[in-house]
């Protein structure tokens, strides 16, 4: 194993005087000052400037707040299955089911879809286990991350909230397929004899 | 705790305290000589890095005993982790030592892999990704590490600095896992997702901007008479009592102990990187800072090697694998979920019942930024770890206060602290 003992050579009797670290310290500061009368300012280097005033911008794929997103007519994408709210680790997130009497779904041959779907985004912790394991890609991890309130109640987000907050999602529009197959085995030929 | 001077302190183990009568002391002085002054240091100070208490016993100004009071931080993590399934657990290991998250989840995924059978069968890519992201957060923790040191012990300055490069690395970790401080990377049996696109030069970039810094910080500190003054033979711990101890990382090596678990138990693909560990003489907090300037250095040579090695390159043209390539282990991928149903059955059965663990018990310990990370595991099967018990380099390095504060002046008692370099959301967890 290749171990290397650091060194620790006493200080010279130059180096007790002070002088050579006064030197060194001003050096460094000196090439940062000299550095920022150029025009590089470390703040505004590493970002677009100084926040609250100009926001962060983040970087592409970047988890934020989740919302849910409907298709591209403007359907509910969700089914209710009720994954995210099983994986979610801090409990955030709960599902009304609709229930035998409820309305299933506000397209053709969806299966169901949730009464009432609620984040609350003061448990959430942005961790994206919600959009790994949706099997509808209904929960997205948008870029909003600073949420503010005045109440407990209203960072409990519903799903009317959240739906229109998420926007669109256009993506493999499963169940409009599905639809398709189905009205296509409907109209196919039987034979009668 | 309705008195202080309830607890039973141990006694010191070294360093009987010496402290010279003044000649010119006056009567009511004199009175007081021999008197003790219980101080609470803490729960919440600025030097204690957290919500660390420490009752100290003070002669004076010298510290005739000491007793670090924990458990301020204690969240129930371990019996959190018997609750859910092991992908579950991964945003907890986030808040373990929180100055380092990634490294946190590397070591947490290893040690389920490591119960799967699964830990040698990680693709290469998979390797080096997470070697990058233990060793990105071995900087981030040390720069942070002696930025605090310094600033605790009176330089401002070199925190200043450093703050700027880890802000750099911030910035990495963002685009990397998409989020720049509560990452939870890792899954059982891989990665969230791959590095993207120009991400690598990014980081060369980066490692070229951080040498300046290490240069900076050294110019600053290590040969400056006021800093050497305030940390050498301050703090010492012998290799002796380090070992009794059962110190990790910095610290450990700082005694001169050249034991790192990379290099004595080699995980992911270090055995195929060259590093050397470096060790320190003494064991004084001079040494602890040393080590962890000189560890920070190599660090930046194990990313420069691991980004040229890395498996499939920057882009990935070769579509190398980042994660095993087990239906059972790793979600399948989403296009698959939403078409086929034989990948929805293994999405749902992978997210309600977790990775199928087999029963046994395994310990799996990583070479994190502050000691050794050790994960141990008891599996009766299935996806839930029966029990989950976390060993917390942090906790370990704290328990040697008690024996190496007494002798020391009150000043120093700072200087100690910011030399052990803990974290209590590691700690108390």
């Amino acid at each position: 194993m290749s171990t290397k003992v650091v060194d620790r050579t006493p200080l010279t009797f130059y180096e007790r005087s002070y002088l050579p670290a006064i030197l060194s310290g001003l050096k460094v500061t000196a090439r940062h000052f000299l550095r920022s009368a150029k025009g590089h300012n470390t703040a505004t280097d590493l970002s677009q400037g100084y926040y609250p005033e100009v926001p962060w911008t983040v970087a592409e794929g970047y988890r934020g707040a989740p919302y849910l997103v409907r298709d591209q007519e403007g359907h509910t994408k969700c089914v209710s299955c009720q994954l995210c709210e099983f994986i979610c680790p801090p409990k955030a997130i709960k599902i009304t089911p609709p229930g035998p009497e409820g309305i299933p779904s506000d397209r053709a041959n969806a299966e169901k879809m949730p009464r009432e779907f609620e984040i609350n985004m003061l448990r959430c912790i942005f961790c994206g286990m919600c959009q790994e394991v949706c099997p509808e890609e209904a929960i997205f991890l948008q870029k909003d991350y600073s949420l503010t309130g005045t109440s407990r109640e209203e960072m409990i987000y519903n799903k009317e909230k959240l739906l229109s907050l998420g926007g669109t999602h256009a993506g493999i529009q499963k169940w409009k397929h599905k639809l398709e197959s189905a009205q296509h085995q409907e109209v196919f030929p039987v034979k009668t004899h | 705790m309705a008195t202080a001077q309830t607890i039973s302190f141990r006694e010191p183990a070294s360093h009987a305290a010496e402290v010279p009568k003044s000649a010119v002391m006056g009567e009511d002085l004199q009175e007081l000589q021999g008197d003790k002054l219980v101080l609470n240091i803490g729960p919440s100070h600025p030097s204690t890095h957290g919500v660390l208490r420490v009752v100290v016993e003070l002669d004076g100004e010298t510290i005739t005993k000491a007793m670090p009071d924990i458990g301020y931080l204690h969240r129930g993590d371990e019996k959190i982790a018997e609750n859910m399934t092991y992908n579950q657990f991964v945003p907890y290991t986030d808040r373990l030592d929180y100055l380092a998250p990634l490294a946190n989840n590397v070591a947490y995924a290893l040690a389920v892999e490591k119960l799967m059978g699964i830990h040698d069968k990680l693709p290469p890519r998979c390797q080096y990704i997470r070697v990058i992201c233990c060793e990105l957060a071995r900087i981030s923790a040390h720069l942070l590490g002696v930025g605090c040191f310094a600033m605790d012990v009176g330089a401002m300055t070199v925190f200043l600095h450093t703050f700027t490069e880890r802000e750099k690395i911030y910035n990495l970790i963002e685009s990397l896992t998409g989020a720049r401080f509560t990452t939870s990377y890792t899954r059982i049996g891989g990665m969230t997702r791959d590095l993207p696109p120009g991400w690598v030069d990014q980081c060369r970039k980066f490692l070229d901007e951080v040498v300046v810094c290490f240069a900076e910080v050294g110019s600053l500190l290590t040969r400056n008479r006021i800093w050497v003054d305030r940390t050498r033979d301050v703090g010492v711990i012998s290799k002796e009592l380090a070992i009794n101890y059962g110190l990790t990382g910095p610290n450990l090596r700082g005694s001169g102990v050249a034991y790192d678990v990379r290099k004595a138990h080699p995980y992911l693909c270090y055995s195929d990187l060259e590093f050397d560990v470096p060790v320190g003489s003494v064991g004084d907090s001079y040494d602890r800072y040393l080590v962890r300037m000189e560890e920070s250095q190599q660090s930046v040579r194990l990313l420069h090697q691991c980004l040229d090695k890395l498996p499939g390159g920057a882009d990935n043209r070769s579509k190398e694998p980042f994660h095993v390539q087990d239906g059972k282990t790793v979600l399948p991928p989403k296009d698959k979920v939403l078409t086929s149903m034989e990948e929805l059955i293994h999405q749902f059965m992978l997210v309600t019942q977790g990775v199928n663990a087999p029963p046994g018990e395994v310990y799996f310990g990583a070479e994190n930024p502050k000691g050794e990370l050790g994960f141990y595991i008891n599996s009766r099967g299935g996806g839930t770890p029966y029990r989950l018990k976390i060993r917390a380099p942090s906790f370990v390095n704290l328990s040697i206060l008690p024996a190496i504060l007494p002798g020391h002046m009150m000043s120093d008692m700072v200087t100690i602290l910011g030399s052990l370099d803990f974290v209590m959301g590691e700690c108390d967890r």
